[in-house]
């Protein structure tokens, strides 16, 4: 006997933080590549679709930069700008206002004449005028400012002497690295750490692709890991605060409702007029008790985690749990 | 409205680019004009990095010229053109265009960007090399960046000097021969402060000696910068054809169309993503001929089995290659 599952109207009523999830695997293996595409282009999923947008709003925006603006009043150096990187960040200010107000245009606008601009974001009921080129015309800097409009984390690459270096950025949410740390570096040195990749030559491709953007292109790819709770926050910097759970999360029976997909949609972006790499990185949480009520990706996640080579789930920080996690998805 | 107005074909270079109107034509020397385009709605343009340059068809050809303003929010884009006689004729058709004739050009591209964490830039230029260097000094004044500049020109022969006197100031050294101009290089080359970047454009010979006299004197390579149109570009490549083995069918790829838009427009579906030669999506297996790799995804092991190719970017050293499709 076989039971026949009605999909449309198990997707139907679904919740929105589920329809419009980054899903991230092709199929039950996961495995490092340099998986880029356009930008904007509409990916069906099994329960929805996701990727229309360049910048996503969702049910999470206004507590999300509130929690931004929080992270970044106890560790303000979650925010790196190297001297020249300054017409860089002006150069994303100019680019993604304007983007999010065309996706927006209920909410949000932008008006710009040579250099005074005037931006309109109702869903936080602001009004603001300023300058381009001139940091004291916005209240904490252009990037705070910038990173108090938008979910999205901002790393931006200077291009020199035929590489890519970390040279500014606005991170609070990073998934176990810190950017105050890998300021200066080079893109190299940043992915040293990451099993395989160097050794696949997967960064060196990425990093040719990203030399030979050119200015105003975008394109994007998809990263992931596992995280205990909706917790954002997850740098280097605040380690104390999570790593120890990832011990014992394996016994506790909220597992399905703790442990959470992370999901990372990186945006990669050269910017018009600086010739600056922007990667903008929009992080999506998902916990596994919602991943499961799509039988199709309580499936795939379950094998992932299963079959995920024992470097790589190291290197996740995911390799005391991920078999807790994979048994429960795969429990019939 | 001219003879040189909308052509019928757009010339791959300029595809997916924009249809601009020229809304001022000036006279800078006797041999250069400099030439504005507008979007016909007036619309803003998409900004550019200092140094780019524009692709502008003319008849069945096109042209690459640098872009002269800073690139910040323009509204419009303005070339300035040197006539050269017995050149292929896109000089010839740039001196001819007049205010309201529209032209295909591509988006703007950069090929000679400044360096963002110089602390001094120094700008040289011979002539029409001019062009990109006043952009870079544009965007230096913009910013509030260190720059200098040696203009060398034939008298009466200078183009958008006056412009260059403001920007510059005491920064701006104007050379009228050769002579003058060694002697004033030879003083910036071995004056500099650490951290300078040093620019040059101007015709291949004036280049070279610049560079060379630049590296003789100790200057690392990653401080020199030079104009190359086009570098940034795969060139259009020569046409081949292929075989599809399964399907029983034979295509011609043209120059200026990669074999996946040629396999597309016959219908076939190949999966691909970046389309730029790094993501691997569009493997096609080869099953005779060598391809011409032009993508970043193979390993040079696998490149030379040439059982495979990705078919976004890479075209064939053979006349003809087979697939398996």
């Amino acid at each position: 006997m076989s039971i026949i599952i009605d999909t449309d109207a198990v997707t139907a009523a679904l919740p929105e933080r589920i329809k419009r999830f980054p899903f991230p695997y092709s199929s039950e293996s996961y495995r490092y590549s340099a998986n880029v595409e356009p930008s904007r282009k509409v990916v069906m999923t099994e329960a929805g679709e996701w990727g229309g947008r360049l910048l996503d709003i969702d049910e999470h925006y206004l507590s999300d930069v509130k929690e931004r603006g929080e992270v970044l009043d106890r560790d303000p150096s979650r925010i790196q700008v190297l001297p020249h990187m300054r017409p860089a960040v002006w150069d994303a200010i100019a680019t993604l206002l304007p983007a999010m107000a065309e996706e927006n245009p209920d909410s949000m606008s932008f008006h710009r004449e040579g250099n005074n601009c005037r931006w309109w974001n109702g869903l936080q009921d602001l009004e603001v005028e300023f300058t381009i080129g001139d940091d004291s015309s916005l209240q904490g800097g252009p990037l705070r400012f910038l990173g108090s409009q938008i979910q999205d984390d901002m790393v931006f690459l200077d291009q020199r002497e035929d590489a890519l270096w970390l040279d500014a950025g606005l991170v609070t949410f990073a998934a176990d690295w810190s950017l105050g740390f890998d300021t200066g570096m080079k893109f190299h040195e940043i992915h040293g750490p990451v099993p395989r990749v160097l050794e696949e030559k997967i960064v060196s491709r990425a990093e040719q692709f990203l030399l030979r953007l050119q200015p105003g292109e975008q394109y994007r790819r998809t990263n992931w890991t596992l995280t205990i709770d909706r917790r954002l926050d997850t740098s280097t910097e605040t380690y104390p605060n999570w790593a120890p759970e990832r011990g014992t999360i394996a016994d506790d029976p909220a597992l399905p409702d703790r442990v959470h997909l992370r999901v990372e949609v990186q945006h990669l972006i050269r910017l018009p007029h600086s010739g600056a790499i922007l990667f903008l990185v929009r992080t999506y949480l998902l916990s596994l008790a919602d991943i499961a009520r799509v039988p199709v990706w309580r499936e795939i996640v379950g094998r992932v985690l299963a079959e995920l080579p024992e470097d790589m789930a190291e290197y996740k920080g995911i390799s005391r749990y991920r078999k807790a996690a994979s048994d429960w998805l795969l429990a019939t | 409205m001219t003879a040189t107005t909308l052509e019928t074909t757009v010339h791959p270079a300029v595809a997916g680019g924009l249809l601009l109107e020229v809304t001022n034509v000036s006279i800078q020397t006797p041999s250069i004009t400099s030439i504005m385009f507008r979007d016909p709605s007036g619309e803003p343009l998409p900004p550019y990095v200092p140094g780019s340059h524009l692709v502008v068809q003319y008849g069945t050809g096109a042209n690459a010229y640098s872009l002269t303003g800073s690139g910040s929010a323009p509204f419009e884009y303005t070339i300035s053109v040197l006539r050269v006689e017995g050149s292929a004729g896109g000089s010839l058709a740039m001196h001819e265009l007049a205010v309201g004739d529209r032209v295909h050009v591509s988006r703007p591209r950069s090929a000679f960007a400044p360096a963002a964490n110089a602390k001094h830039h120094l700008l040289i230029a011979a002539g029409i090399g001019i062009t990109p260097v006043l952009s870079h000094a544009r965007f230096a004044a913009e910013w509030g960046a260190a720059a200098s500049l040696i203009y060398c020109y034939r008298p009466g022969e200078g183009a958008h000097v006056a412009e260059a006197r403001e920007l510059l100031g005491q920064g701006l050294t104007e050379c009228h021969n050769r002579g003058s101009f060694q002697e004033v290089l030879t003083e910036k080359l071995t004056t500099q402060k650490l951290g300078t970047h040093l620019y040059v454009c101007g015709p291949a010979a004036f280049m070279d000696s610049v560079l060379e006299q630049a590296r003789d004197l100790g200057w690392p390579k990653g401080l020199l910068h030079s104009e190359a149109f086009g570098a940034a570009d795969l060139d259009e490549g020569q046409p081949f054809s292929v075989n599809l083995a399964r399907s029983g069918i034979r295509l011609e790829v043209p120059a200026g169309v990669s074999l996946l838009e040629t396999l597309e427009k016959a219908g076939k579906s190949i999966p691909n993503m970046c389309r730029k030669g790094i993501c691997g999506e569009c493997s096609l297996s080869v099953l005779r001929g060598a391809p011409q790799h032009r993508d970043l995804y193979l390993s040079d092991q696998e490149k030379a089995e040439n059982t495979t190719m990705m078919c976004c970017v890479s075209r064939s050293l053979d006349e003809e290659l087979e697939l398996d499709l």
